[in-house]
């Protein structure tokens, strides 16, 4: 199997990264390099494995649905690039 | 009282509590010795005014009841800390100010520990070096130019150079326990579910575990006493009964099964290596305790497994980064291209090829190919341990396949560095404790450590095997303060 262009410029799409020209030969090149070794794992026979999902093998627990954390709006914009009172703002999405 | 940044955790908190010094000289001298010690670029944020205020605090009404009473701790910027800086190593955290703690760091506040500041790491825990840290390289205090081991490089540098006197890490493949093994310290990886991931900045959530770095093993405990609580805000989080990892520490490990498994005798592996685990070997025996040989026989299949199961679970963790509601954001002429724009210049090169697996195994048409077929591996590797324990106490491998190497000699090929976590990883995804302790040293002067693998909940017993063999290993670590003259 092989990455070629035009699938590392569906990926960089998908998980929202622009890449360059320069950047997805790049890209390229290392995952490649990375899925050759991980095609390692078709030598095994898995039919009959049920996957892991979780180590724990606990059943989680329940709680009820309380508000906890009370009046903070302000503790939550705090980090924000840009905000206008209790919003975040972002650039214009609607013509 | 001269030489106080040379003295291990417990001995600092016998003598704060036996007042032969206080919390301001401790944290002064840690604090002296961290202003001299910046070409090790340890730290990625300093806090020692508000350490020193907050010493000077204690000690005009030290409660010598906590068990951390007054000590100054630096921890890795991966823990959310109220208030100060956290950036996970990342340009697109540069400017976040967490408005809560970390349930981890919360625990040793509460005992009494003074935050000295941020630790260096790999970005978002990506790497086995702590060369993918936008805020630079880190030095190894062992020797110059080298790696301190990664992601917690910067916690193990400050560790082994005695910027602090203990500290935690996080692990997800080998985090905490390859740095150790580089630096000569002692690092011990919980079990999954032991200490809560609350505040802890996300990788693989599956995997990720935060820990204790240490000097020695018994210091080790003591803060794995203090860190392991069953926490409501992590649903991850195990309610199990814990043990005083401290209080009940023992060199008794007579009778103890412990199992050496074939498979880490992997191609290519130093004749060093090999002859550390032999020493191993008879240092176990020494302390009264049996050998078994075992096989788990999926252990080659490990790190293709984890680098499907971590990249997959970080592109969906990192997801959270679009400059929207904290972190950098990048001007785009719309939504997306800000997006775009914000992912593009704020993640560095080895966590934009790790979101990019991960986006590409959980994609429509490759999921069952890769994504599945790992959590069946998963499962298989999960089950030779299990089938080991029916057999053994523990198991006994080396840490790391080689000693430290120099800066910038793996940075451009991706799979020589992963190859790094060979033993390492295995535990995480089989979610069991594991523990680095320093156990020789290579040709060069380097140091070498052994892994000591637990079952589930079962830290106790790899603490007491490992402060068995420590008394017999006897060693030490060689720090000539290279960086300081």
């Amino acid at each position: 199997m092989s990455i070629d262009l035009k699938t590392i410029k569906h990926i960089s799409k998908l998980s929202r990264i622009s890449v360059d020209e320069k950047k997805a030969e790049k890209l390229a090149g290392d995952l490649n390099s990375i899925f050759e070794f991980i095609e390692k794992l078709n030598e095994l026979k898995t039919d009959n494995v049920e996957p892991l999902t979780s180590v724990a093998e606990t059943t989680l627990k329940l709680r009820p649905d309380e508000v906890k954390s009370k009046n903070i709006r302000e503790q939550i914009v705090k980090n924000s690039p840009q905000d206008n009172e209790d919003y975040f703002v972002v650039p214009k999405v609607i013509e | 009282m001269s030489d106080i940044t040379k003295q291990s955790l417990t001995e600092l908190v016998k003598n704060i509590k036996d007042k032969k010094l206080s919390s301001t000289e401790v944290t002064k001298a840690f604090i002296d010795r961290s202003e001299k010690s910046k070409k090790l670029n340890a730290y990625i944020t300093e806090d020692f005014t508000s350490a020193l205020n907050k010493a000077k605090k204690f000690d005009q009404k030290p409660n010598l009841d906590l068990k951390l009473p007054g000590i100054p701790m630096a921890v890795k910027d991966l823990f959310c800390t109220k208030d100060v800086k956290t950036t996970a190593g990342s340009k697109i955290l540069n400017n976040f100010v967490p408005t809560y703690e970390s349930t981890v760091t919360d625990n040793i506040w509460r005992e009494g520990a003074i935050l000295l500041g941020k630790l260096n790491c790999d970005e978002f825990a990506m790497g086995s070096s702590n060369e993918t840290s936008f805020f630079g390289n880190v030095q190894n205090p062992i020797d110059k130019d080298l790696v301190p081991g990664g992601s917690s490089g910067g916690s193990a540098s400050a560790v082994a150079g005695q910027l602090t006197p203990i500290t935690i890490g996080t692990d997800t493949g080998g985090s905490i326990r390859q740095p150790a093994s580089f630096t000569g310290t002692v690092g011990l990886k919980p079990t999954y579910g032991s200490c809560s991931r609350y505040g802890i900045v996300a990788f693989a959530s599956s995997l990720d575990q935060a820990g204790p770095m240490a000097q020695n093993v018994k210091d080790c405990a003591l803060l794995q006493e203090i860190i392991s609580t069953y926490d409501p805000k992590d649903s991850t989080s195990i309610d199990f009964k814990r043990n005083q990892y401290n209080k009940e520490l023992t060199n008794n490990i007579k009778g103890k099964k412990i199992g050496i498994p074939k498979e880490y005798r992997v191609d290519g592996m130093p004749k060093e290596i090999e002859d550390l685990w032999q020493k191993g070997i008879q240092y176990v025996k020494d302390c009264g305790a049996e050998t078994i040989d075992i096989s788990l026989p999926h252990t080659s299949y490990a790190l293709p497994t984890y680098y499907i199961v971590a990249p997959a679970e970080a592109s969906s963790n990192l997801a959270r980064y679009d400059g929207v509601k904290y972190g950098f954001r990048a001007k785009g002429e719309n939504l997306i291209d800000m997006y775009e724009k914000t992912r593009s210049e704020g993640f560095g090169a080895e966590v934009q090829r790790r979101i990019m697996i991960g986006t590409y195994v959980l994609s429509s048409g490759y999921y069952d190919a890769y994504y599945l077929k790992a959590q069946k591996v998963r499962k298989l590797i999960k089950n030779d341990f299990d089938e080991a324990y029916k057999k053994v106490d523990a198991i006994l491998t080396p840490s790391t396949p080689s000693s430290a190497f120099k800066i910038g000699e793996k940075t451009n090929d991706p799979v020589s560095m992963y190859l790094n976590d060979i033993f390492t990883v295995p535990v995480n995804l089989a979610g069991l404790p594991g523990i680095s302790i320093p156990a020789g040293h290579d040709t060069k002067g380097y140091p070498l450590g052994l892994q000591i693998i637990g079952k589930a909940f079962d830290e106790q017993n790899i603490l007491n095997i490992a402060f068995a063999m420590e008394e017999k290993i006897n060693f030490k670590n060689k720090i000539t303060d290279w960086w300081i003259k």
